[in-house]
């Protein structure tokens, strides 16, 4: 039993320590507003407060903390990325992540327990070679394994030679684990508030107000607030929002399905993934296997669940663990996401000179958030965004020097 | 209790026959925790157990108490089971069968010596998000040593890995409506459309029709609703525009009625114009300390029991009430023989209703104003409750009075089985005045009856189905008559106590049974910041459990709403989500379609010992040989190419016939060349862009006649080349027939210095000389009298002819080849050897020299680009990609010394530490006796340069840059 719960068995009344404040009025004016309550917009904030002394910030969300795609992805976190931006990028967010519980005081139940993800064609093979002699020259752990290997990792895998799609190598990531993702929103929100910042829960902007190409202030349901700086951090809305502030983004929502099973004992360690299944699983330390894939084929604003995807994702599944066909599904959802031309973030700079973007997270937003948070708050603070996140710029899209990464993410997350 | 006991019920003082669902006639032997136990057909697990006085089915979750059933509807959690194939069944809906094996799970040791029941003990050091606020320091002690234990000790059944896939299949219908339930509501309104003349799906959960008619008494003699069912029952089988399926689950609601229905290995996807939903409502649990014990159920869970299969729940009963159907439950209990010692009812008033008055007449005792404030735990089991005074909203005296009962039945207030109805779209709000949780908001051609539209009243049930028949009908303009009107008295008033809910010094008063979540819990999550209560869901896991809160979302909503000062429908609940119930993966993934292609000359690669791969859905050959003589199968076939002649089935190469006077203005718009003006006769190379500039595809254009190309495209690529055709011209809107005709045709590229002399033995129609038939150009002929198009192409860097024919006569075409090669020793050849030979010329392959960003301009393929041409697909952004400096280039290079390894495909270039970019493509090349490949390098980097590559091993190799194509330059072997 470990120390910190002894108080909550000794004490006669509960120890409540309020996370999550609750509203206070608006104020007038802040140094900065960040939009969006979400894994971002909180690791934002608590990076500006902690780390560059600016505590008089908003954090408007138009529901309540982390209930949008930070309430809602599989909480993959891998840096196995084609790019070196952004197996740089996304490294230092591993690194962020193992020490976060004990940054912010708060466990997120962070889990490195690698992430394997299997290749049934020759052009996986490539692909998944590529990232893996990227990742290696970056310092991230990769590797190819063969059919051996595999079976080492995850004896219960369909490596029937006749299957339908054979399973010829895979990609081994050691780096790969996975968290508590409401947590990280939790988390990050409590430090947050403790050092200053107000969250500001069913608090919805409506308007952006802006004057000769700078933003005054935002309008919401509870009136107008002035402000110096203001962040978008709306993962899912993100065209929405930014077209308040006249901005346009190349960015197409789709919605994206995930479900989950009853609780089972654990038969599966390691995350597994097949990008040629479009399916991906990993079981969570309540029992549930968490099960994501493709994208519905449209673009939707709308979390509205359906069926046909899950129809053939579940059949995907079975083709890797034929003995699931027992196993019950409990629940599915939806996430809304923001793909982008070359699938790599927003992050930065935008035409208003006081306005900030950190949008474009597609699939891989959960992974990317203490990074996001600590440079978005960089970028804050100097007014203008550091090196490391210059590749992710919206200005990349005027020149196409994009930074593709199609390739390692196609149902990977 | 022990297991000697015989709680079935034989005989009852009313005469009625009772256990509507079991044959007292047909015994079954089953098995459960390692005992033989017999019970009835069309038993449960759980009722069959109970049968032997089994009440002990499973452990709870987090400090796994003892657990029994409640709702015997499979709405809960704890009376999950596991059988040899499949874990977290519900005993409570599974059937027994002759010789079935029954296991408890989620415990250690026994299911009665639980080893860890301890962790009850340790409660107060759970607080709720415990494992939030500990187990972290120092850093990664929770992976290391907490995760480990938590993991073991969560979870519930355990999978088998031996488990087959088993069989499971869907089918598609399509209905004027479905009537989801098949309780009064729903059988009035199926019966009503039906007699309106529409075709009609009717689905229930239960084994039988009749929903509540089945089980609840809604009368003191019971008259009622058995008279009512034989009735409606007889007018279902009688109407035969409707079809009920029982056992059968409408789980959930998608966008335009899109239901899945599930019924044993089936899923039916079913399309319906309207929708009823008729789900009844689920009784509510009370809390109070211990009311998560073997032996306290739901006054409808014991009725079940007691009228579906004639077990008694109990030797000895107190009735927790505040409506009239705990006064029900009470009568069925005494009828079965269960002695009631007392119904304690939480109203002061007690308006008198024909069932009240029959109980008071049976001389039960009644306490009013009352509560229970504890059940009593002895032996894994309810052995009595503590009686209370109710003092206020949640409180009561703190002196009790102790009653002996081993059965606590709990008949305190419903919610509507509202699933599928959010699912839908609708709203949930709380009627603070009813304490009741009603729906409003639902999409047109939806319809609610029954007590999920918060009527009670069995007359009004009735009349709410015919209603909502009568309205779907006449969305389906079938209607006859005037709308049924609802009576005054719906019943929905007093049905639902405002706060049955009793927290304990002690505690252990379960909101949420499945998740082990006591009052506290939820208060503390409020305490402690989640005040929304989505947050409230996720910080403490309230409603996440198998039963998704469906009986602890009411309560969860009455509790946060006090504690933050909200209105419940304010509060509101959590987002429904689909399934209803949980749903088998099979059933989901059905026959599991996946399906494969092969050409028509598949048959013959087998015979002839190929090694085939996976291309797409496409099966081509590989090499010809086993997988042992790899390196010298490829190394063969290339040189026979090289030097003498070979045969490569191009089968699956993409092949579109697009025709109409636009024909060539279209191809001119959706590749970078130009079309308007090739002529008749001539082959020419196609580059497709996507609106990115970004190279998608490749092929080559035959022109047949001006109005008429017949076009190939990759393997891979074709799909989305003519998914994207179809989708730009729905734009421009020019006169042209587009139409795939990948699999119509066959095709074989016989390629090599002897292949016009093989061809010409079969080929009489066609002059095959190169002054008559050269490079890039196309014939129609005859091969070995089968009509064929013949094109010559050069992608293996040799003399060559592909001859398409119809599939059908792929495979004569193949063995005619080879018969008449016979005497020129023709090879066969598969796609790693094409692969290589395609490399010594310099040929890309889309998808693997290119990426999703490669434009031509960066691999050397800007000479395929016209830009003075108005407008393709992609020219916009290509004139800005070149007005950047690009930042890499595709560049030829080559290994000399024989002794290095050959790099692999994807090893990285590096300049420096810097990767700049990688190899695509790389072979040790027979003809010229060095490593060769390509490879994406600086933009600075030109032939002369060297460039370094990075081995898989993390030694590096130089590697010189040359120009392409590394054989035959001058293109003079191809135009022979």
């Amino acid at each position: 039993m470990p120390w910190g719960l002894l108080k909550y068995g000794f004490s006669k009344k509960y120890p409540a320590r309020q996370d999550i404040p609750p509203n206070k009025e608006l104020k007038n004016s802040y140094d900065v507003i960040i939009i969006g309550g979400g894994g971002h917009g909180a690791a934002i904030a608590y990076h500006l407060a902690r780390y560059h002394g600016i505590t008089n910030v908003a954090v408007l969300d138009k529901g309540y903390i982390g209930g949008g795609n930070t309430a809602r992805n599989t909480a993959v976190i891998r840096s196995n990325y084609i790019t070196p931006e952004s197996v740089d990028f996304y490294k230092e967010s591993v690194e962020l992540y193992k020490q976060l519980s004990n940054e912010l005081g708060y466990n997120m139940l962070y889990s490195q327990r690698g992430q394997l993800t299997l290749a049934h064609s020759d052009a996986s093979m490539r692909t998944f070679r590529l990232r893996a002699e990227v990742n290696k020259q970056c310092g991230v752990r990769s590797e190819m394994v063969d059919r051996e290997q595999i079976r080492e990792l995850v004896p219960c895998l369909n490596l029937d030679k006749n299957a339908r799609y054979p399973i010829i190598g895979g990609l081994w990531h050691k780096d790969g684990g996975t968290a508590r993702h409401d947590s990280v929103a939790w988390g990050y929100a409590m430090r947050a508030s403790q050092l200053g910042v107000e969250f500001h829960q069913r608090t919805e902007v409506t308007d952006i107000k802006q004057s000769n190409g700078r933003v005054t202030g935002v309008v919401t349901n509870r009136g107008t607030v002035n402000c110096k700086d203001v962040v978008q951090a709306v993962a899912g809305m993100s065209t929405i929002v930014a077209k308040m502030a006249g901005i346009q983004l190349p960015i197409r929502t789709f919605p994206l399905q995930a479900m989950v099973t009853q609780p089972l004992k654990p038969f599966v360690d390691p995350l597994v993934s097949s990008a040629a299944l479009h399916c991906y699983i990993s079981q969570t330390a309540r029992g549930e296997i968490v099960i994501g894939g493709g994208s519905d084929p449209y673009e939707l604003y709308s979390t509205r669940s359906s069926l046909d995807l899950k129809e053939g994702l579940i059949g995907h599944l079975l083709e890797m663990f034929p003995f699931l066909s027992e196993v019950k599904l409990l629940r599915q959802w939806t996430g809304m996401t923001d793909m982008t031309p070359d699938y790599s973030p927003i992050m930065g700079e935008t035409p208003l000179q006081n306005y900030w973007i950190d949008g474009g997270w597609g699939t891989w937003g959960f992974k990317a958030t203490p990074i996001a948070g600590k440079r978005m708050a960089e970028t804050v603070a100097r007014g203008r965004a550091p090196d490391q996140i210059r590749p992710f710029s919206l200005s990349r899209f005027r020149t196409y020097h994009l930074s593709n990464e199609a390739g390692a993410t196609a149902a990977s997350h | 209790m022990t297991g000697a006991e015989n709680y079935r019920i034989t005989d009852r003082p009313d005469g009625q026959r009772t256990g509507l669902l079991v044959d007292s006639e047909r015994k079954i032997e089953f098995h459960f925790e390692g005992h033989k136990y017999q019970g009835l057909a069309g038993d449960t697990i759980a009722s069959a157990l109970a049968a032997n006085g089994v009440w002990l089915l499973g452990r709870s979750f987090k400090y796994h108490r003892p657990r029994g059933v409640r709702s015997m509807a499979g709405l809960e959690a704890d009376p999950m089971v596991q059988l040899e194939h499949e874990p977290n069944v519900q005993a409570d809906r599974h059937p027994i069968s002759q010789g079935l094996k029954v296991y408890g799970q989620h415990y250690s040791g026994s299911l009665k010596h639980d080893r860890q029941s301890f962790m009850g003990l340790l409660s107060k050091f759970m607080p709720v998000g415990f494992y939030y606020k500990a187990f972290y320091r120092p850093q990664g002690i929770w992976q290391k040593f907490w995760e480990p234990i938590v993991r073991r000790s969560a979870g519930l059944g355990k999978v088998n890995l031996e488990t087959p896939h088993f069989y499971y299949d869907k089918k598609y219908e399509f209905y004027d409506l479905v009537v989801v339930g098949a309780g009064p509501a729903g059988l009035a309104a199926a019966i009503q459309a039906a007699e309106s003349g529409a075709q009609v799906l009717l689905v229930e959960q239960d084994v039988i029709i009749g929903g509540s008619l089945n089980y609840y008494r809604f009368n003191a003699d019971n008259s009622d609703s058995e008279k009512l069912r034989n009735e409606l029952v007889e007018k279902i089988e009688a109407l035969s525009n409707i079809t009920a399926r029982t056992s059968a689950y409408c789980n959930a609601w998608f966008a335009d009625n899109w239901l899945p229905v599930i019924q044993d290995n089936r899923m039916y996807k079913v399309r319906a114009d309207e929708v009823i939903l008729a789900t009844g409502s689920m009784e509510q649990p009370a809390i109070f300390r211990n009311n998560d014990l073997p032996g306290v159920m739901l006054g409808s869970g014991a009725q079940r029991m007691v009228n579906l299969f004639g077990v008694k729940p109990g030797n000895r009963a107190v009735i927790l009430t505040a409506n009239s159907h705990g006064y029900s439950s009470a009568i069925d209990l005494l009828d079965a023989g269960t002695d009631v010692a007392a119904i304690v009812d939480m109203r002061h008033d007690i308006p008198d209703s024909d069932l009240v008055i029959a109980a008071k007449n049976k001389r039960i005792r009644i306490e009013t104003g009352s509560t229970i404030q504890e059940a009593v735990a002895g032996n894994r089991h309810v052995s009595g409750a503590r009686i209370a005074k109710i003092t206020g909203q949640g409180t009561c005296e703190s002196s009790s009075s102790h009653i002996d009962c081993d059965l606590i039945c709990m008949s305190t207030g419903f919610t509507p089985a509202y699933q599928l109805a959010l699912q839908a779209g609708g709203k949930l709000n709380y009627d603070d005045e009813n304490a009741i949780f009603d729906i409003t908001g639902l999409p047109e051609h939806l319809h609610l009856a029954g007590s999920v539209a918060g009527l009670y009243d069995l007359d009004a049930v009735f009349k709410s189905g015919q209603q909502a028949a009568w309205r779907a009908c006449n969305n389906l303009s079938l209607q006859s008559g005037d709308e049924p009107q609802l009576p005054a008295h719906t019943g929905q008033q007093g049905i639902n106590h405002p706060w049955p809910i009793f927290p304990h010094e002690k505690s252990k008063e379960f909101v949420d049974l499945d998740e082990d979540l006591h009052y506290s819990d939820i208060v503390n999550a409020c305490a402690d910041g989640y005040a929304e209560l989505e947050l409230v869901k996720r910080y403490s896991t309230v409603g996440m459990g198998p039963s998704q809160g469906r009986h602890s979302a009411l309560a969860t909503a009455r509790i946060v709403s006090r504690e933050t000062n909200r209105s419940v429908s304010e509060t509101g609940v959590t987002t429904a989500r689909p399934p209803l119930a949980a749903e088998k993966l099979g059933v989901l993934a059905g026959r599991s379609f996946e399906p494969e292609r092969f050409t028509a000359i598949h048959h013959r690669h087998i015979e002839a010992g190929a090694t085939m791969m996976n291309v797409g859905l496409w099966w081509r050959p590989a090499y010809y040989g086993r997988s042992e003589e790899r390196e010298q199968c490829i190394s063969n076939e290339a040189m026979a190419i090289r030097n003498n002649v070979g045969l490569i089935d191009v089968s699956t190469l993409g092949k579109i016939q697009i025709r109409g006077q636009d024909a060539a203005e279209f191809l001119n718009r959706m590749y970078t060349f130009a079309y308007l003006k090739q002529p008749t006769g001539r082959a020419r190379y196609l580059l497709m862009t996507n609106d990115a500039g970004t190279i998608i595809d490749d092929g080559v254009a035959v022109r047949i006649t001006d109005n008429n190309f017949y076009i190939t495209a990759t393997t891979g690529g074709v799909d989305n080349v003519y998914r994207s055709m179809l989708w730009w011209n729905a734009q421009w809107r020019l006169d042209v027939d587009i139409t795939n005709v990948t699999a119509a045709y066959a095709g074989v590229n016989i390629a090599g210095p002897n292949s016009r002399t093989v061809l010409e033995k079969l080929c009489q129609d066609v002059d095959l000389s190169a002054e008559a038939f050269p490079g890039n150009e196309a014939r129609i002929g005859t091969v070995a009298g089968i009509p064929a198009q013949l094109i010559r192409v050069a992608f293996v860097g040799e003399l060559g002819y592909e001859v398409h024919v119809p599939a059908s006569q792929g495979e004569a075409l193949w063995d005619a080849l080879i018969e008449a090669g016979e005497e020129y020793d023709i090879k066969l050849v598969g796609v790693e050897a094409q692969r290589n030979l395609r490399l010594e010329k310099g040929h890309i392959i889309v998808g693997q020299d290119t990426d999703a960003m490669t434009y031509p301009e960066e691999c050397g393929m800007g000479w395929a680009v016209k830009y003075n041409k108005p407008f393709f697909v992609g020219k916009r952004s290509l004139e800005i990609r070149n007005k950047h400096p690009s930042r890499r280039r595709l560049v030829g290079f080559e290994i000399k010394d024989k002794s290095e390894e050959v790099p692999q495909e994807s090893n990285i270039v590096l300049h420096g530490n810097v990767v700049t970019g990688h190899v695509t493509s790389v072979a040790r090349s027979p003809t010229l006796e060095k490593i060769i490949g390509m490879a994406y390098a600086r933009t600075e980097n030109e032939p002369g340069d060297r460039i370094t590559i990075k081995l898989s091993n993390g030694q590096t190799v130089n590697a010189d840059v040359i120009e392409m194509p590394f054989y035959d330059p001058e293109n003079k072997r191809q135009e022979m």
